[in-house]
């Protein structure tokens, strides 16, 4: 039970970072740290004492596995993370290059 | 053809089509404009016939199996009424803007790019639509999304990039919370199929806390997503500075199947919600219509007020929605149809005004609209339809929306509604006033004349927009009634 906590703590932390962090860097880590936290959370879930990886063979017994899903599914969501970071770290690196600056506080164009 | 081989046509074709831009669209001058519109087209008749074979189905929904292993393990399509539904409206804006686009989007110098990550958001948004599987949604939701904040950012500008930059971080931080919600839920039904989480939550022992849990989670998702009015902030910004038919397309169907559809889906159909829900809907969304009304007042920058407007909208589809009642979903779901006509419209007026006179703001332009004869009228239809004036489309669903809310006692909501129409009316009079019928300051010979692809979009949604009220008309109902009846589960 205290694993699910730590994970969500963990996913608490990344969304300080999000919140409160001026630097675009360090919102982009935030990010990162709130996607991993999921993913733990899902491998957490599947996860089962005692039990082997879910690999079928021939000559062995096999008493209890560990879920499946959730290590299929955190495949797939790492992928789409490396997809949105790779575009934020892109725009950030855009955004360097028209104001000069990582600090948030000072992007200020558009506002109404 | 079977209906169930039609389904995955409408993820793979988009699919195709953008590959085909990327691979022909350097080297063949005019192929990327000739495969969009040939695709978009496709999808328009491939969505019709859908809806037409499902109402010949017993039960009004279909069921797609794809690479199934066991049951348990396939991936599920599926088809029903509210899927019918948003499927023909997706397609129809996709098709409308994808034709403005090969105008428009001379200004910019990457036009195979520009199409392809179009197709790419036309197919996320298609996968979000028909799947009936809770992390496929998830899955195709982030297609649509990465491909938004990356054209959202397509002109590379500081102001761009800025907005595109914020989306990304909001809906980056959305997507976690609905992955959390999405694994709270796994962790209690063992199941990712939408209508087994539905019938696991229905028939086991859970906590109702856990349920609550993943419910908040996924009200504060899928509202970052919808843009419902304590979430909004990102939406200005993102709206106001993509290219034109961009916004068009964020605003008219975007923010409604990422967020509006979802939220329906998850709240009625799998929760199985109950009053409490509701009234957290009821209560945002008259809050989005006043408060993001007034904001649009004051708002100097055309595209931005629209933008506000959205906002607005929205929180009348959300009231309706969350009224509950039968009449108050239809009028939910009539002025969705009916914004995802008006809102791309008066997008792409403020794109054309942009072609034309190189600005979006209100008073560089003073003028700048009189002699620009298409552009005016079809400006007059969507100002005075998404205002509410009695012939028009907009009008109707407006009044459905307040009749249901006098009927359910919520009279406090219904005085909302009305207040908010008439900001809408005075925000939209006074681009009218200003850009469209003062004269002008200058050299009015400096405006460009708009290609005809522009032209012919905008006449079409005008026209649309006219004929709008005719869908409450019996045989036409159907398409809305087939989609009430899915989230009323009778």
């Amino acid at each position: 039970m205290s694993l699910y906590f730590l994970c969500f703590i963990l996913f608490c932390v990344g969304l300080y970072g999000v919140l409160r962090k001026r630097s675009v860097v360090k919102i982009i880590i935030g990010i990162a740290i709130m996607s991993y936290s999921v993913n733990l959370f899902f491998v957490v879930l599947g996860y089962c004492k005692n039990a082997r990886s879910p690999i079928d063979s021939a000559n062995q017994v096999i008493t209890s596995t560990v879920d499946p899903v959730p290590q299929a599914i955190v495949l797939t969501s790492i992928i789409i993370g490396l997809g949105v970071m790779l575009l934020l770290i892109a725009i950030a690196g855009k955004l360097y290059s028209k104001y000069g600056t990582f600090d948030i506080t000072k992007m200020k164009k558009l506002k109404g | 053809m079977n209906i169930s081989d039609i389904l995955p046509l409408f993820i793979v074709v988009p699919i195709v089509s953008a590959c085909l831009i990327l691979l022909f669209g350097k080297f063949l001058k005019h192929s990327a404009g000739f495969i969009i519109f040939i695709s978009s087209g496709l999808m328009i008749g491939l969505s019709v016939y859908a809806r037409i074979l499902l109402s010949s189905i017993p039960g009004k929904m279909v069921v797609a199996k794809i690479v199934g292993i066991a049951p348990y393990l396939s991936i599920n399509m599926m088809l029903d009424g509210l899927s019918g539904f948003m499927l023909v409206i997706v397609n129809t804006a996709a098709f409308f803007t994808a034709i403005y686009s090969i105008g428009y989007i001379e200004k910019y110098n990457d036009k195979p790019k520009f199409f392809s990550l179009f197709s790419l958001m036309v197919c996320g948004l298609n996968g979000v639509i028909i799947n009936g599987d809770i992390f496929n949604l998830f899955v195709f939701l982030e297609v649509a999304s990465l491909a938004s904040y990356s054209l959202v950012a397509f002109g590379i500008e500081a102001e761009e990039l800025e907005a595109s930059f914020k989306y990304a971080i909001m809906g980056s931080v959305a997507s976690s919370f609905i992955l959390l919600g999405i694994a709270f839920l796994y962790s209690m039904t063992s199941t990712l199929d939408m209508s087994g989480i539905a019938s696991g939550l229905a028939n086991g022992h859970y906590s109702g806390l856990a349920v609550l849990f993943a419910a908040v989670l996924f009200m504060a998702g899928f509202g970052l997503k919808a843009a419902i009015m304590p979430f909004h902030a990102w939406l200005p910004d993102a709206h106001s500075s993509a290219p034109a038919s961009i916004s068009a397309m964020l605003s008219g169907v975007l923010i409604k199947t990422l967020g509006v559809y979802t939220l329906s889906r998850i709240f009625f159909t799998v929760l199985n919600s109950g009053t409490g829900y509701l009234s957290v809907f009821m209560f945002l969304g008259a809050i989005s219509i006043v408060i993001a009304g007034l904001l649009a007042l004051s708002q100097m920058n055309f595209k931005r007020l629209l933008a506000y407007s959205s906002i607005s909208q929205i929180g009348y589809i959300i009231l309706g929605l969350g009224l509950g009642t039968p009449l108050g979903i239809f009028g939910g779901l009539f002025h969705l149809l009916n914004h995802s006509v008006f809102k791309p419209l008066l997008f792409l007026n403020a794109g054309a005004l942009d072609y034309s006179a190189h600005t979006k703001d209100i008073e560089e332009a003073k003028g700048c609209g009189k002699a620009m004869t298409v552009t005016n009228k079809t400006n007059l239809i969507g100002a005075l339809s998404i205002s509410g004036i009695p012939p028009f489309s907009g009008f109707f669903s407006k009044l459905i929306i307040i009749i249901a809310c006098v009927q359910a006692r919520h009279l406090g909501y219904a005085f909302c509604a009305v207040i908010g129409s008439i900001f809408t009316l005075c925000a939209l009079m006074k681009v009218r006033k200003i850009v469209f019928l003062s004269d002008a300051k200058e050299k009015s010979s400096a405006i460009k004349d708009i290609p005809w692809s522009m032209k012919f979009s905008m006449v079409c949604l005008a026209i649309m927009c006219v004929l709008g009220g005719l869908m409450l008309l019996p045989p036409m109902r159907v398409f809305i009634q087939d989609a009430v009846n899915v989230l009323l589960k009778v």
